[in-house]
């Protein structure tokens, strides 16, 4: 079905987002293949606080690939690995308390580790990615949705999105004056291999 | 009776009195548990939480007793009273009331200015706006030692107006805690 390929999410994309209209195709092996997620990638989260505002920051470390499927976007994966102990919100404070063992436990859990199970083409350049993400040593099902944003030989680049409720992950210090649900913007750039 | 007497207090006067005073020990001891630097980091500010919370309450109960104390009759002093202890009683009894009001205020105004920037959600339930103050580092500890002193420094005022209370009640023997008890000064 070519709805679902690779090729067809990519020159949609190309036509409509980069303004290289005139552009030929990219074939089927252009897009398809095995890309690590950069360092320029920004993993950007958000949760608000009750009367407007909150808490926001980013992830500065992290790494991952993802494996694009040419013939089938189904058959595609993606595994994410952040490292929370490099949360930054430009509060030194709220820092300590996410590593904290009220918030993340990075002592303990370093990591924090998302498997895609199935990835979902929604539109011609959108996506949505069920997985398993695991923190804190519990592991739940999320789904994000990717919006491809940029795309040539070498370089692919998603915009991410999805909330993630953190009680489910014993990390719910703070509510109900901080929201349960953490909301996270990402711009991951693969590097193809 | 409701309303203060010539020489009584009203049960008005009693009731606000002995709750203030429970949650101000309550808070001293709480403010000074939660600032511990080795305390575990949930259960902190959880206490933090707390201590916002009642805190609040006392400003709120605090501004009523003022009230009160503004729109009731003052019971008279106790017989035998020099002019210095009848002033001195007064002084620190008027202390005491501006520092129920006081303490919680600089409280709050550590709330409004920390960088933190914490919403005060009391008992989660109500929010309450923080002070139209700047929030800043500088601004942020000039208040926490503000209210820390002021804190400590009512402390040590309830525990002359205690030490005192428990002088006239067992050494003089004038009723003085019993009138705040009861009501009436009670003949023994």
């Amino acid at each position: 079905m070519p709805a679902y390929t690779a090729a067809a999410l990519t020159f949609t994309t190309l036509t409509l987002a980069s303004g290289f209209a005139q552009a030929k195709a990219p074939s089927l092996d252009d897009a398809a293949g095995r890309y690590d997620i950069d360092g320029s990638s920004k993993i950007s989260f958000s949760v608000d606080q009750v009367g407007g505002g909150g808490i926001s920051g980013s992830f500065g470390k992290f790494s991952g690939t993802f494996q694009l499927d040419g013939r089938d976007i189904r058959r595609s994966v993606v595994e994410f690995s952040l490292f929370p102990e490099s949360v930054q919100t430009g509060e030194e404070r709220i820092e300590k308390f996410l590593r904290s063992s009220a918030i993340f436990d990075t002592k303990t859990y370093p990591k924090i580790v998302f498997r895609s199970t199935k990835i979902t083409q929604t539109s011609d350049d959108t996506a949505e990615i069920e997985g398993n993400l695991t923190a804190k040593g519990m592991t739940k099902t999320e789904h994000f949705t990717a919006t491809l944003t940029k795309w040539n030989r070498r370089v692919i680049s998603f915009h991410i999105q999805g909330g993630v409720y953190r009680t489910r992950y014993n990390m719910s210090t703070g509510t109900p004056i901080y929201s349960n649900i953490v909301q996270f913007d990402m711009v991951v750039n693969g590097q193809k291999h | 009776m409701l309303l203060n007497g010539h020489e009584t207090f009203g049960w008005g006067t009693i009731i606000l009195h002995w709750m203030i005073a429970l949650l101000i020990l309550g808070l001293i001891v709480l403010g000074f548990i939660m600032v511990r630097p080795d305390i575990d980091p949930e259960l902190q500010f959880s206490l933090y939480q707390w201590h916002k919370s009642f805190g609040m309450t006392v400003l709120a109960l605090s501004v009523i007793r003022v009230i009160w104390w503004l729109t009731n009759r003052h019971p008279a002093s106790v017989k035998g009273l020099s002019p210095l202890e009848a002033r001195s009683a007064s002084a620190v009894h008027l202390l005491l009331l501006a520092m129920t009001i006081a303490v919680p205020l600089a409280g709050w105004a550590v709330a409004s200015t920390s960088t933190l920037g914490i919403p005060t959600l009391v008992f989660n339930r109500v929010l309450v706006p923080h002070l139209p103050l700047r929030p800043s580092a500088e601004a942020e500890a000039f208040w926490t030692t503000t209210h820390a002193l002021l804190a400590y420094g009512m402390g040590g005022l309830v525990v002359l107006h205690m030490v005192a209370a428990f002088h006239h009640e067992f050494i003089r023997r004038d009723g003085v805690l019993s009138r705040m008890i009861r009501g009436s000064l009670g003949k023994r």
